[in-house]
């Protein structure tokens, strides 16, 4: 027993070093009893919360705000009542919840190839970036909301606005990371690369921007983040379809519970978003965390 | 193939912060030559190594390889810097690092992989192409630049104090491991270091810089016979005779040049460290 509980304290500070998520468990015991209490330890202040949410909306029954219970049935209902086949989601889905992330995918894609662009471009002249620089952090200071009768104007009540919005929030964030993160690559790396004749689309594709990558990667994940922002309170405002709009829906026809379901997707969407991007970034930056490079 | 320095110098700022780090210096690498250039701290030593290497600009004169101006990187010159860490890529595997060596080059894929195999078994580490660099000792990373150099076959090899991150054991064996790839890939190597130890122990000559402005100071030719060897070489009353000559040098700039006494209490060890 002793040494079980030794075993983990090891473990524990293994992982301290390792950073987390790679326990090198030498018991299996020892890897189910740490990785249990890991979770306990980042998920029971949720639980508390739903809890409390459950006990309060049963103690005071309001139409605005339904117990949790009766929520999440409608969710499985509203949202996972499809056949296997299609994942078990249903066809409200894919009426509401897929031409809303079609539009994120397309905007926030769209800022990314043009936010990695410009950002190379600005952290790498100096020229660039002074002509630019404020003019983006004056772009960056309008709230991106505040453009959305702009973009209804220009584009109409099409997805091409609410592609536009999600693009103008997300853009910035990538481009001022991205020239940070390119700015700072350590200039012995690029002369390097140099003393080898590397070609220049090589010298920016297999050096440049692998060594900026970590700020790169700030900005995406900082900027998906506004995208489903933007992408909700574009559909909130002017479409006839997407999560937005399934929200406002809801709401005109006093259907509160399915209100709250809707929400608990979107939540979901966008924890599931920062999931595959922490995947994504956790593989990318692999080396930055292993070789010291990097704080974590 | 020969490289030659000629009148190289240069001035860092301008006006009144201009700061000479090299006055005009000229200095031939003769073909298969192995050159240690050695000096005090600021003398210069990289600075030159880098305008050898194309990688700086000389405020004025000129370096030639072979008959053709150098006026930036260029094929049949590699150069291996001090720091493996930030001159290997981390994000690559080794195999890759030593592949992007060849970027430049309009080799076949074939020739490329059996060229960075055998670049890596030069440094005694076969088969570890898959690895990445932070999977590696600081030594074996230091191998791997020194590979990453030989991948392109180059005529010249420049090195910037590539021994001077590693302990001193490793250092030994990196020494040893620079004359045994130099004989092997028939490569001119200019070897600046800090060590005299070392600039003595490798070198055909040493080439010895004094600061401010930096210049030479005095070339010391080395006759001690090859295949060196870290135990033979080192007891050579030669060897020690020549190490304290260059010690003087280094170490006490107003002393006698070349052919004056060699002091007779040198400490021992490497200096500057």
């Amino acid at each position: 027993m002793a040494d079980l509980r030794a075993n983990q304290a090891e473990m524990l500070i293994d992982d301290a070093v390792l950073g987390a998520g790679r326990s090198r468990a030498r018991t299996v015991g020892g890897a189910v009893a740490l990785r249990v209490r890991r979770v306990v330890a980042s998920t029971w202040l949720l639980a508390v919360l739903l809890l409390g949410w459950q006990l309060y909306a049963t103690w005071r029954p309001s139409v605005f705000f339904p117990p949790l219970d009766e929520v999440m049935t409608r969710f499985r209902e509203d949202w996972l009542s499809g056949p296997a086949t299609r994942l078990f989601l249903s066809e409200q889905f894919f009426d509401a919840a897929v031409p809303s992330l079609g539009r994120l995918a397309r905007g926030w894609g769209l800022a990314v190839v043009v936010g990695i662009a410009c950002g190379v471009l600005m952290g790498r002249s100096r020229f660039i970036a002074r002509a630019y620089s404020p003019t983006m952090r004056f772009w960056m200071a309008v709230p991106n909301a505040a453009l959305l009768p702009i973009a209804v104007q220009i584009f109409g009540v099409r997805d091409s606005m609410n592609v536009f919005l999600i693009f103008v929030g997300a853009v910035g964030l990538i481009i001022v990371n991205t020239a940070d993160g390119v700015a700072g690559v350590d200039e012995a790396w690029i002369r390097s690369a140099h003393s080898m004749q590397v070609p220049t689309s090589k010298l920016y594709l297999q050096v440049i921007i692998p060594a900026a990558m970590p700020a790169i990667m700030t900005g995406l994940r900082v900027s998906i983040g506004i995208g489903l922002i933007l992408m909700i309170i574009s559909e909130l405002y002017a479409t006839t379809s997407g999560l937005g709009y399934q929200v406002t829906l809801y709401q005109q026809q006093f259907r509160y519970i399915g209100m709250w379901s809707t929400f608990v997707l979107i939540a979901v969407i966008g924890l599931l978003l920062n999931g595959a991007l922490g995947i994504v970034e956790r593989r990318v930056l692999r080396w930055q965390r292993r070789s010291g490079l990097g704080a974590f | 193939m020969e490289l030659r320095v000629e009148a190289v110098s240069k001035v860092y700022g301008s006006g009144a912060d201009a700061r000479q780090a090299l006055a005009p210096t000229s200095l031939t690498l003769e073909e298969n030559e192995f050159v240690s250039i050695v000096g005090p701290s600021g003398c210069g030593k990289s600075t030159l190594l880098m305008m050898m290497a194309g990688l700086l600009e000389p405020t004025s004169g000129t370096v030639w390889l072979d008959g053709e101006q150098i006026t930036g990187p260029s094929r049949g010159l590699a150069v291996v810097f001090q720091d493996y860490s930030r001159s290997l890529f981390p994000w690559m595997t080794v195999g890759r690092n030593l592949s992007m060596a060849t970027a430049a080059t309009k080799l076949p894929k074939a020739v490329v992989a059996e060229r960075v195999e055998h670049a890596l078994t030069s440094v005694g580490l076969e088969g570890s192409a898959s690895l990445y660099p932070w999977e590696m000792s600081g030594g074996m990373q230091q191998r791997v630049a020194i590979a990453r150099a030989l991948v392109v076959e180059p005529k010249v090899m420049l090195m910037d104090e590539p021994l001077a991150a590693v302990d001193a054991q490793t250092r030994a064996d990196l020494e040893d491991l620079v004359l045994a790839v130099r004989k092997e890939y028939e490569v001119t190597v200019a070897f600046v270091t800090h060590d005299i130890d070392e600039a003595v122990y490798l070198g055909d000559r040493v080439v010895v810089l004094q600061a401010n402005p930096g210049r030479i100071r005095a070339e010391v030719d080395v006759p001690l016979e090859r295949p060196r060897d870290q135990v033979r070489t080192k007891i050579d009353p030669l060897f020690a005779q020549l190490r304290a000559e260059v010690f003087g040098m280094v170490m006490r700039p107003g002393s006698p040049g070349p052919g004056g006494a060699p002091r007779a209490h040198a400490p021992s060890g490497s200096p500057g460290r």
